[in-house]
């Protein structure tokens, strides 16, 4: 798992202020896999999320040291540009924040960024990504009404799409299913699993449920440091660290 | 037996005085809500009585002319009895538009650095300063008008395009009030660009989009309804902004063709002639209706930004 790691992290520190939020993280996150981290909350676990694409950079107070290196290069070298290294990852917050536009235009927001300008080639984004989110059938007579006007549910998931369609590698969830009802969560959930075939994702979630239902490692971290790291059942079931024990089993929280 | 029945009396007793307390308690409140219903209707006829009082004043001069001959005559000659009002309603247009032509783009792109490109110890220079422009009393803005903008119009600017201009001209006329009316557009949109959810612009942002990207095509879409709001409002103060503007304008009741043609705004003919010349039959009534005039084109221009307003939120959904 460790040969081919997809995100290697070495050495990350993030200091907001005086006070140290992320203490020395060195972690490899293998490919195409789902990874969760879980911990309770005020961790640190959003702000290792969004040292993955440099979300931090505009945040007053913060700085970030150490190496996060996207298959192989280091996102945090002078030299990288931002924006190409955002757009190899798809973020989902925690709430859904559509666009404030139409359906269709917040799909084909990132493609046209990008320099997608045909619009055969933005509708077959938006055809290939809306159906890949199980939205088309929902939507496709729609596509021009605003995205405010769909359900929560229905915003997380034209979001994923909206990430999507800017063909990432890896997609970043940050609480994705904390606002949404149960059958929309088991939607998304089922979504995150069958995306793994074609990217990596990795998932911050709180809940424990959740992480065994769809991920395959699970990272634990807690007060900014990382406890422990390994195969889902693994680390539920069997966890060799003291405090991921009282974690997994409740006792803090 | 009796202790039950004296306990209950007890009982009954707390419950009518905590009763009556609490039916005091409720008149207080109810008395309290009518009270700040008759003040607020008070305030808002006020504009009702403004404009009945405005019209009663003016039914003398309008007697004699028709409305619209009053509207659309350009003879200003008041010791003949002709009134028209036709290059004052211009002159106001005129100082208005090139007023928001200048400032609309200088105050967005202000408003876009302070709220999400400066450093915060920037930010926190800057924003005083916008606010401090606010409370400079307009006639200093005027005597500032007179001593710098004039003599850069009429020998730097106007050379390039006409052949003579003295500087009084709506262009000075528009350049001050833009000046004045900047704080007042920046900070109202600098409070609704910061009501912008951050989790928004990180959704553009995470999509590899640059901030200038992320604010032209997601920010300023979720706040042109209150940019319009602030937009509204700025033009109704410079509307009505008097003292500055007839300091710099030139007062010359004629049409203006250029922004290098002096103008003779509304507000500007009041101010300058009520008090004066009141011996000429029928010019208090003029003046009067020159006010009327002034409070029915804000009247509409409100009246017509609020049903864009509504347009452009449905429209967007935001």
């Amino acid at each position: 798992m460790t040969n081919n790691p997809h995100i290697s992290i070495q050495h990350l520190n993030v200091f907001a202020g005086d006070q140290r939020i992320l203490k020395d993280i060195s972690i490899n996150i293998p490919n195409k896999k789902v990874i969760s981290i879980i911990g309770p909350s005020g961790c640190g676990k959003t702000t290792l999320l969004k040292c993955f694409n440099r979300l931090l950079d505009d945040t007053p107070d913060i700085k970030v040291t150490g190496k996060v290196l996207v298959d192989g290069e280091n996102i945090y070298d002078p030299k990288a540009e931002v924006t190409h290294i955002r757009k190899k990852m798809g973020l989902l917050s925690q709430r859904p924040y559509p666009l404030p536009m139409s359906i269709y235009d917040n799909v084909a927001y990132g493609p046209r960024i990008h320099g997608t300008r045909k619009k055969v080639d933005l509708d077959k984004i938006v055809e290939t990504q809306l159906k890949a989110t199980g939205l088309w059938n929902e939507v496709k007579d729609r596509l021009n009404a605003p995205a405010t006007r769909l359900s929560i549910g229905q915003q997380q998931r034209l979001c994923l799409a909206r990430g999507l369609a800017v063909e990432p590698e890896i997609i970043l969830g940050d609480e994705s299913t904390s606002a949404l009802d149960p059958v929309s969560t088991s939607i998304i959930e089922d979504l995150f699993i069958k995306l793994k075939e074609q990217y990596t994702i990795v998932l911050v979630t709180h809940i424990l449920r959740q992480a065994r239902r769809v991920s395959d490692y699970i990272i634990f971290v807690y007060m900014g440091k990382i406890i422990e790291f390994g195969p889902t059942e693994e680390l539920l079931l069997n966890p060799q660290e003291e405090l991921t024990k009282e974690y997994v089993k409740g006792f803090i929280s | 037996m009796t202790i039950t029945k004296i306990k209950l009396y007890n009982y009954c007793n707390a419950y009518n005085h905590y009763n009556q307390i609490m039916s005091f308690r409720l008149l207080k409140d109810k008395a309290y809500s009518k009270l700040m219903l008759v003040f607020t209707s008070l305030s808002v006829s006020i504009v009702l009585f403004i404009g009945i009082g405005l019209y009663c004043k003016s039914l003398p001069v309008l007697h004699k002319s028709s409305w619209g001959s009053l509207l659309t005559s350009s003879e200003w000659k008041p010791l003949k009895g002709l009134f028209g009002f036709f290059p004052f309603i211009m002159g106001t247009l005129w100082v208005t538009a090139i007023s928001i032509l200048i400032a609309l783009p200088l105050c967005l792109l202000t408003s876009f650095y302070i709220t999400e490109y400066a450093p915060n110890r920037i930010r926190k220079i800057l924003v005083p300063f916008v606010n401090l422009l606010s409370g400079i009393p307009p006639v200093i803005f005027g005597v500032w008008g007179v001593l710098f903008i004039i003599p850069l119009i009429q020998d730097h600017i106007a050379p390039h395009f006409v052949e003579f201009s003295t500087g009084y001209s709506v262009l000075a006329g528009g350049i001050v009030l833009a000046v004045m009316i900047f704080p007042l557009i920046v900070s109202i949109v600098c409070e609704v660009l910061n009501t912008i959810p951050g989790e928004l612009k990180d959704a553009s942002l995470a999509l590899g989009a640059t901030k200038w990207e992320t604010i032209r095509k997601v920010s300023v879409r979720k706040a042109t309804p209150g940019i319009v709001a602030a937009v509204v409002l700025a033009i109704s103060r410079a509307f009505g902004e008097t003292i500055a503007v007839l300091m710099v304008c030139g007062n010359n009741p004629v049409v203006p063709h250029s922004i290098f043609d002096p103008g003779y705004p509304l507000p500007a003919l009041i101010a300058n002639n009520y008090g004066e010349m009141m011996s000429i039959p029928l010019y208090d009534s003029a003046l009067m209706f020159a006010a009327l005039l002034l409070f029915i084109i804000i009247l509409l221009f409100n009246i017509i930004s609020r049903l864009i307003l509504a347009r452009v939120e449905r429209k967007l959904a935001v």
